[in-house]
C-alpha cells in the first residue's frame, strides 16, 4: 500500500518523473483556469445573467465575506492569494468523486508547497502594509526575550499547516482503502461522503488560518489613546 | 529474535499505542470544546455564526494533534525507514 500519489509514476526520463501528484495538479489547474475563463468570457452586468456567473459570484463574494470577518478590511487585496488556496484545496478534495482520481493534496510535497506559499506571503503582506522596520519590530514584541519564540512559532505553524492538510487527505484515502478490503459494499461510499465533508472543512481551515496569519502580520498597532484631560 | 522481527514487532506495537493514546487527548479536548460551544449557543443563539466558525477552526486545530499521531503510525506501518534499511541490508549481502 502506498502512502501518497507520489508513488504512481506515469512517465520517467532520467531524473524527471511525471507522477500522479503533478499530473492531477495540472489537471486541476487546467479545469479551474479554463473553467473560470470560459465563464467570465460572457459577463453581463445587467439583471439577466447565466447560472454559471451566479455560481462564480456566490463563491467570490462568500470568500470575500469570510476574509473580511477574520479582520482584513480590504478583502480585494488578499482574495487573489487566499481565494486561490481555498479553491485549489477544495477542488482537490471535491474531485475525489471522479473514479481513478487521487487528491494531489494527499502528497506531502503539495501541502508543503502550499504551506511555504503562506510562509512567504505573510511577511510579504506584512511588510507591504507596515514597512520593513515596523514588521521586523513585531518580532520583538512584547519584549526582546520573545524573539526566538516568535521565529519558532512562524516555522512550526508552517509545518503544522502542511502536515494537517496532508494527514487529513491521506487518512481519507487510506481509510477507504482499508475498508475496501474488509467491507467492499456501501460503507466505503459513506466514508467517501465523509471525506468530501472533511476536505471542504480542511480547505476552509487552511485558507482561514492563512488569513488569520496575514491579519496578524498586517495589523497596524494603534497608538494608545491619550488619557482624557481632567476638567 | 533477529533484527527484522524486533523491528516489525516494535513498529506494529508502537503504531497501535501511538494512535490509541494520541487520540485520547484530542477526544477529551474536542468533547470539552463542543460542550462549551453548545452551552454558549443555547445562551446566545444570535451569535451562532461566529461561535460555529470559531468552533470549527478550533476543532480542526485540536484534531490536527490526533492527525500527527495518525501520520506517525502510518509511517511506522507503511513507510518504516528502519525496516527499509534492514531490508536493503539483507538484500544487498
Amino acid at each position: 500500500m502506498r502512502l501518497s500519489p507520489d508513488a504512481i509514476i506515469f512517465w520517467q526520463y532520467g531524473f524527471f518523473k511525471l507522477n500522479a501528484t503533478i499530473v492531477f495538479t495540472w489537471g486541476l489547474m487546467l479545469v479551474l483556469a479554463v473553467g473560470s475563463k470560459v465563464i467570465t468570457r460572457r459577463f453581463s452586468t445587467g439583471l439577466k445573467r447565466s447560472r454559471w456567473q451566479n455560481l462564480l459570484e456566490i463563491v467570490v463574494t462568500g470568500i470575500e465575506k469570510q476574509i473580511e470577518e477574520v479582520g482584513l478590511s480590504q478583502p480585494q487585496k488578499y482574495i487573489g492569494f487566499l481565494g486561490t488556496l481555498f479553491l485549489f484545496v477544495a477542488a482537490a478534495a471535491l474531485c475525489t468523486v471522479v473514479p481513478g482520481y487521487e487528491p494531489p493534496t494527499g502528497s506531502l510535497s503539495t501541502t508543503a508547497a502550499l504551506a511555504l506559499c503562506v510562509f512567504v506571503a505573510v511577511p510579504f503582506f506584512g511588510i507591504e502594509e507596515q514597512g520593513v522596520g515596523n514588521y521586523l519590530k513585531s518580532y520583538v514584541k512584547p519584549t526582546f526575550i520573545m524573539l526566538p519564540f516568535n521565529i519558532i512559532s512562524e516555522i512550526s505553524r508552517t509545518l503544522a499547516l502542511a502536515v494537517r492538510l496532508f494527514g487529513n487527505m491521506m487518512s481519507g484515502a487510506m481509510i477507504i482503502g482499508i475498508l475496501l478490503t474488509i467491507m467492499p459494499f456501501i460503507f466505503p461510499i459513506i466514508m467517501t461522503a465523509l471525506g468530501l465533508l472533511t476536505g471542504m472543512v480542511q480547505a476552509y481551515i487552511f485558507s482561514i488560518l492563512a488569513a488569520v496569519y496575514i491579519a496578524a502580520a498586517t495589523r497596524v498597532r494603534k497608538p494608545k489613546p491619550e488619557p482624557e484631560a481632567k476638567p | 529474535m533477529d533484527n527484522m522481527t524486533i523491528i516489525a514487532v516494535a513498529s506494529i506495537v508502537i503504531a497501535g499505542i501511538t494512535t490509541g493514546f494520541g487520540t485520547m487527548g484530542p477526544a477529551l479536548a474536542e468533547g470539552r470544546a463542543v460542550a462549551t460551544a453548545l452551552s454558549s449557543l443555547a445562551q446566545q443563539p444570535d451569535a451562532s455564526a461566529t461561535i460555529t466558525r470559531t468552533l470549527f477552526v478550533g476543532l480542526a486545530m485540536i484534531e490536527s494533534t490526533a492527525i500527527y499521531c495518525f501520520v506517525v503510525s502510518m509511517i511506522l506501518i507503511f513507510a518504516n525507514p528502519f525496516w527499509n534499511h534492514v531490508i536493503a541490508q539483507a538484500t544487498g549481502k
